[in-house]
This record gives structure tokens, sequence and C-alpha cells, in this order.
């Protein structure tokens, strides 16, 4: 019965937060990545394009509450949500024509790119900022249990309960639903295939006469999609704060270098990765210690949780010392 | 990027002008009152001094930028470690800290930096498949030990009267001293940092450095032992007057009054021009060795590597050394400024350490100055510290004007409240055009 205990602990309080906080990240990554294989620099902007959208979202959920528009069970910011991603590529794709263009067709250095996002970081933080504000917005809405501790005890008899959000599996569906999809289509359809061959050598996909500016576009639609999705789905789990988001790029990052820049597989087993370490170093392991008849005197917690951060960063440097294209072979430019 | 940095000509008189025009914009701050300056010195010598220390952290990130072309997108961890020099040199004593854990803390300390270094050691001695096991094992062991170590004897400080201390307190000395410790302690992470981080692709560098940055902000949030957290570190001394016992000197009244003023203003603007001088000097020692260095044979080395990587190796030069070095040298630089400015601030907050204000808005500064040349980043500093400050009051008095035609609703009400919010916008926006329109900066390397 123990071991039962143990095994509902570990699910409850590691592997389902973990997954969910994982599938963030990976989709974030995703983006992250996929502007690195194309466009060949870091965007410091990602994090801010995720919140920006988000801020989108939350704007556009709040119009269909007002109209008395929902999804039943379901949060409405997934109605709102294609509309946000909508809206935040039209903002995205204007940053590419005024800003990112100009140097892409200079060729400068990838750093002059990075510095640039570093200025469209500042801009969407203070639009963010301006449109919805600095306070913790809460915007599920909904049922908010699929399994409660309290049904989950009545019904297994164990001591230890269970409690599975609403948010956290939307988190996961709808991170297998865009994977799936974009992996698809970048194996199947012509326009995905182009894209690889933009990213693997821009030269000859060139010459077989791919439209570069076609192979962008679509680039930053879908790193937005992906990068809105990813904040909805934060917001949905934790709560919507417009800095928050900056501090998640850490963690983005580490997750696409762990899985090697450039390689869209890489970027999912990354963002796993590095969610199941930082909950796994984070939490204390006394209570499942118990439960297998251990007496331990400390919490078992290897590094307090204000510092989840700095897995990350251990992760990344781990990677970056011994197999600095990543665990998946991503490229380096 | 090469052909960014050719030298245009330029007229020479480009930089004295646009120094003036920043020294105008103080002296309207500080003489006019209306609806864009308050009128008042003090607050022009509190912007003034803030922008001097700013100018010393654009220095730093300069060095590493502009001379070597190294991206440090982690300045506000570099600077959180020059300002915990002050709180452990300057501030005093706390009774009966040191006794509670203090030799014990340092053992772990030690402990925890050995193991490191056993762990790197045997990485490189240890042949292959037998160091795959070795390696976890040491790094297992060293973090169980530093913690057996290290976790009571914080607890021990910290439950030393943790109302008004609890932290392991200062040693009392001269808080101008405290400094160059501060310096020192950037310096050392940055080493470690560069030791790992260098010679990737500059990308890499600026993610690992963002990582250090958030790391180092987060252990002064947390580690109440040592600066007491967020429960702020206050009392941090001075190296000038307060303004208190000015007001209580007679001889200060009298001269107060000889210039025509009331004493608590007099003491204020007083204690600040003190405050000006002191960071002038260090600024401009700094400017004077930056410049000598820049123009000696070592300079052109830097710059050479900086141009041409392949061609500097090619010559004989160790680029991979050069880079750790400016990248050390650079970072104690931004460490001693956070070490000033919690001088001048008396006051050590790592709520306030925010990535955007404290790394990105420096790199602001550094570009629209002008990367590479060491007056262009003061002037940088000065100028973008006072748009930035004065942007709170401006942002509000724009939108007012710019939405006077709406009716008086929410939106408006709204619109009028995140004003101060417009300041990044703007700052994104500066950084964006002089990226794009003047890559060299408003003062161009020479």
């Amino acid at each position: 019965m123990d071991i039962l205990n143990a095994i509902v602990a570990i699910l409850n309080f590691v592997v389902i937060p973990a997954a969910s906080y994982g599938a963030q990240l990976a989709l974030g990554a995703l983006g992250v990545t996929l502007i690195y294989g194309i466009l060949r620099f870091s965007n410091f902007a990602h994090g801010d394009t995720m919140a920006f959208g988000t801020a989108l979202v939350i704007l556009v959920t709040w119009g269909l509450q007002a109209m008395g528009i929902s999804l039943g069970p379901l949060p409405t910011a997934l109605l709102a949500l294609p509309i946000g991603i909508a809206l935040c590529s039209v903002f995205v794709l204007g940053t590419d024509r005024v800003v990112y263009r100009f140097y892409r067709q200079k060729r400068s250095e990838p750093i002059i790119l990075v510095m640039a996002s570093v200025g469209v970081m500042f801009l969407m933080n203070g639009l963010t900022r301006l449109v919805i504000g600095v306070d913790d917005i809460r915007f599920d809405d909904g049922a908010r249990f699929l399994i409660s501790v309290q049904d989950f005890k009545a019904w297994s008899g164990l001591a230890e309960g269970l409690s599975l959000r609403v948010s956290q599996v939307i988190t996961l569906v709808v991170t297998f639903l865009s994977c799936w999809a974009l992996f698809r289509f970048l194996s199947r359809s012509r326009s995905g295939k182009a894209m690889r061959a933009y990213a693997d050598n821009e030269d000859l996909a060139l010459l077989s006469g791919i439209d570069p500016e076609r192979i962008v576009r679509l680039t930053w639609i879908i790193a937005t999609a992906l990068a809105v999705t990813a904040g909805t789905l934060y917001g949905l789990d934790k709560s919507f704060k417009a800095f928050n988001y900056f501090q998640i790029l850490l963690p983005i990052f580490a997750a696409a270098i762990v899985g090697g820049l450039g390689n869209p597989l890489g970027a999912v087993a990354g963002g796993f990765i590095v969610a199941f370490s930082e909950v796994a170093v984070t939490y204390p392991w006394k209570k499942i210690a118990t439960y297998l008849g251990f007496q331990p005197e400390g919490l078992l917690q290897l590094l307090s949780t204000e510092y989840k951060f700095a897995v990350s960063f251990v992760i990344l440097i781990v990677v970056l010392l011994f197999r600095p294209t990543g665990l998946f072979r991503g490229k380096a430019y | 990027m090469s052909n960014t940095r050719q030298a245009d000509a330029s007229s020479p008189l480009r930089a004295p002008l646009i120094f003036l025009l920043v020294m105008a914009l103080f002296v309207l701050e500080g003489t006019t009152r209306n609806a864009l300056f308050s009128g008042s010195w003090n607050s022009a010598l509190t912007i003034l001094n803030m922008g001097l220390i700013s100018a010393i952290m654009t220095l730093g990130v300069n060095m590493q930028w502009g001379y070597a072309g190294l991206f440090n997108a982690g300045v506000v961890g570099f600077l959180a470690l020059g300002a915990l020099g002050p709180v452990l040199v300057a501030t005093a004593p706390v009774e009966g800290a040191w006794a509670a854990g203090g030799p014990r803390v340092l053992l772990a300390l030690a402990v925890g930096l050995g193991t490191l270094a056993l762990a790197s050691q045997v990485w490189k001695r240890v042949k292959a498949p037998l160091s795959f096991l070795l390696m976890p094992l040491v790094l297992l062991l060293g973090f169980v030990l530093y913690r057996y170590l290290f976790d009571p004897a914080v607890m021990a400080i910290e439950a030393n009267n943790s109302a008004s201390a609890g932290n392991i307190g200062g040693l009392g000395w001269p808080v101008l001293l405290s400094w160059p410790v501060g310096a020192l302690f950037a310096a050392a992470a940055a080493w470690g940092v560069g030791k790992v981080a260098l010679g990737l692709r500059s990308d890499y560098l600026a993610i690992a450095t963002l990582g250090i940055g958030e790391i180092i902000v987060a252990v002064l949030r947390n580690e109440e032992w040592l600066a007491r957290g967020v429960k702020n570190m206050s009392g941090i001394p001075r190296p000038v007057p307060y303004e208190l016992d000015l007001q209580n000197d007679p001889g200060f009244v009298a001269k107060a009054a000889d210039w025509g003023m009331d004493a608590s203003t007099a003491s204020a603007i007083w204690v600040k021009l003190l405050y000006a001088g002191l960071f002038g000097i260090v600024l401009l020692a700094l400017i004077l060795l930056a410049e000598l260095a820049l123009k000696s044979p070592w300079g052109r080395m830097m710059r050479a590597i900086r141009d041409n990587e392949t061609a500097a190796s090619a010559m004989g030069k160790n680029v991979k050394a050069r880079h750790l070095q400016i990248f050390v040298l650079g970072s104690a630089v931004i460490g001693l400024a956070g070490a000033m400015m919690v001088t001048f601030d008396g006051l050590l907050s790592p709520g306030g350490f925010n990535p955007l204000r404290y790394t990105f808005l420096i790199w602001v500064m550094v570009i629209v100055g002008g990367s590479g040349n060491n007056w262009g980043s003061v002037l940088g500093a000065l100028l973008i510290w006072f748009l930035w400050i004065k942007a709170e009051v401006w942002g509000p008095q724009l939108m007012n004007l710019v939405t006077a035609p709406l009716p008086a609703g929410s939106l408006r009400q709204h619109l009028l409240e995140s004003a101060p919010h417009m300041r990044f916008v703007a700052m994104g926006l500066v950084l964006l055009l002089v990226l794009r329109f003047a890559p060299r900066g408003l003062v161009p390397e020479k």
C-alpha cells in the first residue's frame, strides 16, 4: 500500500507538474529553435512575444466573456487563442519588416540581430505593460479540476491524493497536437520541406528557387503561434504576469540548446529534460522516502525552489561544455 | 560588422557639441521650472550622480563589447556582486553572527569550490570510461559534504537576532575600501563564467551570462545570512557627511545663509555635490586608464582580435586568453559601479535588481553613445539616464495631450495610468533607431 502511496505522490508532485511545465517549455523552445535555424540568431524577444501574445489573448477572452460566449468546462481562452495568434503574428511580421529584414539583407553578424531583438524586447515589454499592466491576472474559467484530491482519495482509499487540473490536461493535449501538426508540416508539406532546405543550406535552397522572404514570414508566423500558445498555456496553468515571461526565457533557451539549437525534435526533448530536472531537484523527497520506509532527517530537497533557474543554467553549461551542438546535434553556424 | 566599424570622417566638434547638449539638459533641469523640468538642483544632481555611476557601468560593458565584441547579457549579476562589497566590508559587524557559524560557512564554501576544482581535474586527468563514473561521484560527495557543513551554519546565523540582523555582518572598514572589493567579487565570477563560456559562439555567451546574472540576483534575494535578502540591507556607511550633521553645524548653516539657501536644501545639494565629485574622480581615472590602454600595443591587439579573430590568431595572439582578460576587466568595472551605487543609495535592495533596467538599459546606453568609444559610452549613459528618468514624467504628460480628444472614460483613464510604462517603448525605439541609422552611435569610434 505504501508503494502505491509513494507512486501517487510522485505522480502528483513531480510527474504531472513537470510534464505540463515541460510541454510549455517545449513549445517555447520550438519557436526559439525555428528562428535560430532559419533566421540564424537567438531571439531575446521570444519571452516578451509570449507575454504580448498572451496579453492579447486575455483581452479577447474578456471580450468573449463580455459577449457571453464560453466553452463550458473549457477555458474561454482557448477560443481566443487563434485570434490572439493572428494579432500577435501581424505585429511580429511588422517587426520583421521594419527591423530584422534590413540586417538580413545586409547579412549582418548574428550578434547585431540579437541586439535588434533586445530592442524589440523592450518595445514589446513596454507595450504589454501599457496594454494590460503589471498585475497578476488569472484568466482561467470553466472547470478547475478533472480529478480532485478528495474524489481520488474516496475512490482509491489511499492516504495520498492525486489532483489533475484541467489546465494541465489541456496543456498536454494542445502541445501534443501542435507538435504533431508542426512535425507533419515540416516533413510532408512543400513549404515545410522548403523551410528545412533553407535551414540546412541557404545557398542551395535559393538556387532551387525557394523564395527566402516567404520562408522567413512562415517561420515568424509558426514561431509566434507556438509562443502565444505556450504563453497562454503557462498563463492558464499559473497566472499571467508580464515579468514572469521574461524569466522563463532562460529555461527556454536552455531547452533549445540542450536539444541542439535548430533542431525541433531536440527542442521538445530539451523542454521535458529541463522541466523534469527542475522539478526533481527542487522537490522535497521526504514524503516519498517516508512512504518507502525511510526516516530522513532533512527535507531531502537538493535545492530550494528559488534556485530553479540554476538548474536550467547548470544543464545549459554542462551541455555547452560536453556537447556544444546539443544532444540531438543541432547546427552551429 | 567590420564595415560599420570603419571610421568615416566625422566632425571633431561632434563629441563636444553633444556633451554640451547633455550638460544643457542638466542645467535646465536645475534651473527652469516648467512642464518638462523640475527646476530643482537637488533633482538634477540626483540624476547626474546615478548617470555618473551608469557611465562607469557602460565603460565596463564597452570594454567587453566595444574593444572585444563580447556580448555580456548578465550585467545585473556582476553589478549585484559588486553591491555585495560594501555590505560585507563596510557595514558594522553583527554581534554573535560570526561566532554562530562564520568559519563553518567559509569552510563549506571552500569545500564547494574545492569540489568543482577536483571534478574538473578528474575530468582532465582520468581516462575516458572511468572518468564518466568518477566525476559525478566526486560532485555528489562534494555536494553532500557542502550541504552538511553549510545548512546548520546558515540556520545558526539567520537565527541570530533575526528581526534586525540575521546576516553575517560586515567588517566595519571604510566604505571606499569596499569599492575595489566589489570589483574583485565581480571579477572572480567573470573569470569562472569566462573560463566556461568564452570561445563559444557569441549568442551562447549572451545566454550563459543571462543565466549567471539571474542566478546571482536569486542568491542575493534568498541567502539571508549574506545580506538579509529581500529584507534589504540598510545603514551602509557613507564616504560623505550626513545632511543632518551639516544642518546641526553652525558653520555650515551660516555659509548656507550666505548663499541665500535654507540649511536643509543646501545640505542636500552639498552632499550630492560631494558624491558627484567622488564619482567624477573615479570615472575620469577609469577613462584615463582605458584610453591609455586602448592607445597602447595592447589596445591595438584587442581591436585587431575584435575585427578579425582568425588573422589575429594567425599572428600568434592567444584570442581565448585575451577575451578572458577583457571579460574579467570589464566585469570588474561593472562590479565597481555596483559598489558605488549601493554606497550612494545607502541601501541594498536585491528586489530592485531587474535585468531590463540594469542589463539591457546599460546596453542601450553603450549602443547609443557609440560602442568602442569611451567618451561615447559616458555621453550615452548621461543622456539615456536623463531621458529614462524624465520619460516617467514626460510620458503621462504626452499621453494627456494625445488622449485629450477622447471622452473621459475608462479607456482614457487606463492609458493615463499606464503611461509611465511608455519609457520601455521609448527605449526600445531609441535602441532600434540607433542600431539602424547610426550603428556606430552618437560619438563613433575614431
